[in-house]
């Protein structure tokens, strides 16, 4: 089963690099890994999707927890979230081609970012479903580049598994 | 007034009561050396990177402080890694500085750098390198703060040149502020209440004790657990000396070289207590046959090691002693005597022995040792056969007598850990057993011996081969003893070449006055036994298989 954790860790450098070895020293399995600054500035939050039973899911987040700059862990699989992720996708468009690929566009929600004489650049954002299904109706047009950010989430309603700022003194 | 970050360094290792620390020289670290020159605090040179860091270990084994010790940059960095690895494997509480380039030239590959924060990200309990002089102090402090608390582990800081030849106040760093290390001490009631009804339930319970119970000061509250249950005692490698090797509810070491009556007690038992152990393969054996039938609580302060190797019915999570401690006040036992009467008949029906015969046994040189230190010695050991002829025919009483490299097997540990033992425990006897293969790997170290008049002895099991893993070729690979086969020097005249005395035993009838002479010299000694070429480590349970499959 796949679960994303949400790794709230401090904003030290190597931090990355202490988690990611930790994952392949170990032997488990990232899925996407996306990583970036948080409300509170010494914080950074990392969401990885990482594959596996609740033995290794168990064993994940206890060896995390091992690290000095991992602060929480929150499994956000076990409660209601909302996730997405970005998808950006260069497809071969002759321009007899753009009218088609722009309602596909238009069906996913997504935008045109960049228009060139043989290709079109899309974003689309949503979650695993909806970049796959994306993705799988632009392939017969030759996607000649793609690139996803990995998943981030956020637990629905007024919970939250962020770390508050230190309180000033 | 401004102070270089050498001397912030110094005066930071002094407040964290560090008296000695083991190192070696180099470009980096010239400012900390310069600071060191008039310092008040004791350094021992060593005569290669790794002795200071096994010496840094065995200090801190045997004195329960943390060991510090301090290579330059680069390949000083670098020599480091095996003795960093080597306490992370065991726990030991060890702080590892190294210099490094200044911060202008770090990642241009400069000459004798090396990324060591990266090299020793998976062997570190944590890491820092140090870029800006004002993190210095606070970084030191939380370094011995991470190294000794909770489950201790190394924990290096790498200085770049222009941090310790820079100059700043030395400020007071004030509290640590640590959000992500907070190691839980005291165990969660309800897990302690399910343990006690547990071991209350039990009628043929076996306590399996670690490391863990001697570096979290737990012998006390085992001893007790133990004697209020009549429970057997098995120990680990790690364990050896945690509870008292003479006691009649010691059944010795469990697993590949245990004691048969500890490895049938564990297949038998209907409760295991695991305390401060981290159920590791040379133990179990084959994972699935591993006390099949038994009820198991795992007591420890690392909640990772709950569930990793084998499967756990009541986790303990917290500091050993603590732990024991809750179990103890609510514990109303039923006393196990049947089940206590039954090891007993086992350990007198399976007693571990060996065939004499006219060749000196290594088996008889280790009971030698004990008979001749009255089992008071400190002991140290290498890697190989020698070292578990050491943990069975050597009884452990206390805490910290036995000093061994369990979890990495490092060669080569066992006599700069002795520097180390000696330099924590001046007014003891400390030996250091050996085999021939072994002591090569840092026999260098026999010079710092002699330089600071450190009087350990040291052992060696010679008998010209690499002994185990000639064993292993003997039992597994048909006799074909590939590069196993040393040729060695003269150990005598190398011990003398040192300033060392050095003594060479080929008679069973030399044995015993040559430890005696050995413990009468008053500095360090090498004695060169020349033990039976092929005696076996036994019992062995062949890997793969169940610990009760024994051989021998």
């Amino acid at each position: 089963m796949r679960h994303t954790l949400a790794v709230m860790v401090e904003n030290n450098p190597g931090v990355l690099a202490r988690v990611a070895g930790l994952f392949s020293r170990r032997g488990y399995n990232i899925d996407s890994l996306a990583v970036g600054r948080t409300e509170n500035p010494e914080v950074s939050r990392m969401t990885i999707v990482v594959e596996g039973d609740q033995r290794v899911l168990e064993q994940v987040t206890k060896q995390l927890h091992k690290l000095v700059d991992v602060i929480k862990i929150s499994d956000v699989t076990t409660e209601r979230y909302v996730d997405r992720e970005l998808v950006m996708i260069k497809v071969s468009a002759t321009p007899s081609q753009r009218g088609e690929i722009m309602q596909i566009a238009d069906i996913f929600r997504a935008r045109i970012v960049d228009l060139g004489a043989k290709s079109i650049t899309l974003e689309c954002t949503g979650n695993d479903g909806k970049i796959n299904a994306f993705e799988e109706s632009l392939r017969s047009y030759g996607i000649k580049e793609l690139v996803r950010t990995g998943k981030i989430a956020m637990l629905r309603g007024i919970r939250y598994t962020g770390v508050q700022a230190q309180e000033s003194e | 007034m401004k102070k270089s970050g050498a001397h912030i360094l110094i005066e930071c290792l002094q407040a964290e009561g560090v008296d000695t620390i083991f190192g070696y020289p180099g470009g980096q670290v010239l400012p900390i050396y310069d600071a060191l020159y008039d310092a008040d605090l004791r350094h021992i040179l060593t005569r290669h990177e790794q002795g200071a860091a096994h010496a840094a270990d065995g200090y801190a084994r045997a004195s329960g402080r943390p060991g510090v010790c301090l290579a330059t940059s680069g390949p000083g960095a670098t020599n480091l890694v095996t003795g960093i690895a080597n306490a992370y494997m065991d726990s030991v509480p060890m702080v590892a500085i190294t210099g490094q380039v200044p911060t202008s030239l770090l990642g241009r590959d400069s000459f004798q750098e090396a990324d060591i924060t990266g090299i020793t990200l998976p062997i570190t309990k944590h890491n820092y390198i140090v870029k800006d002089i004002s993190e210095l102090a606070r970084t030191i402090r939380e370094a011995f703060y991470i190294a000794t608390t909770g489950r201790p582990g190394p924990v290096l800081i790498d200085i770049p040149k222009d941090v310790s030849a820079g100059q700043a106040y030395h400020e007071d760093p004030g509290p640590l502020y640590l959000p992500g290390y907070s190691p839980r001490l005291e165990p969660d009631t309800a897990q302690v209440a399910r343990a006690v009804r547990a071991i209350e339930e039990s009628e043929r319970p076996v306590i399996y004790a670690g490391g863990g119970v001697i570096s979290g000061l737990a012998h006390g509250e085992l001893l007790r657990l133990a004697e209020l249950l009549l429970a057997p005692v098995s120990t680990t490698l790690m364990g050896l000396g945690g509870f008292p090797g003479d006691h009649p509810l010691s059944v010795g070491m469990l697993g590949m070289h245990g004691s048969k009556y500890a490895n049938y007690a564990i297949c038998d038992c209907d409760l295991l207590i695991g305390v401060g152990v981290r159920f590791d393969d040379r133990v179990t054996g084959k994972l699935d046959e591993f006390a099949p039938g038994a009820t198991v609580i795992h007591v420890d302060i690392d909640p990772a090691e709950i569930g990793k190797n084998v499967g756990v019915d009541i986790p303990v999570v917290g500091d050993v002693r603590t732990a024991l401690q809750r179990i103890l006040e609510k514990l109303q036992p039923r006393l196990a005597t049947r089940w206590r009467d039954t090891i007993l008949n086992w350990k007198k029906e399976y007693p571990i022995e060996f065939e004499a015969n006219g060749r000196i046994k290594p088996q008889e040189v280790i009971r030698e040792i004990y008979n001749v230190t009255g089992g008071n010695a400190r002991i140290t050991t290498e890697v190989g056969q020698h070292q578990m002829w050491a943990a069975q025919y050597y009884t452990y009483t206390r805490p910290r007598t036995f000093i061994s490299s369990g979890g990495l097997g490092t060669m080569g540990f066992g006599l700069p850990a002795a520097i180390g033992v000696q330099v924590a425990c001046p007014e003891e006897t400390v030996i250091d057993i050996a085999g021939d293969g072994s002591i090569q790997m840092n026999i260098q170290e026999m010079q710092t011996a002699v330089n600071y008049k450190l009087p350990v002895k040291v052992a060696v099991m010679n008998n010209g081969y690499l002994g185990m893993v000639r064993q292993w070729q003997e039992l597994f690979y048909n006799r074909r003893y590939s590069y196993t086969e040393l040729q060695n020097p003269d150990f005598v005249k190398l011990a003398e070449a040192y300033g060392a005395a050095g003594i060479r035993v080929t008679k069973k009838s030399e044995v015993r006055p040559a430890l005696e002479e050995a413990l009468r010299i008053p500095g360090p000694v090498m004695i060169d036994f020349h033990i039976e070429r092929e005696e076996n480590v036994l019992p062995m349970v062949p890997p793969g298989e169940p610990i009760n499959k024994m051989l021998g």
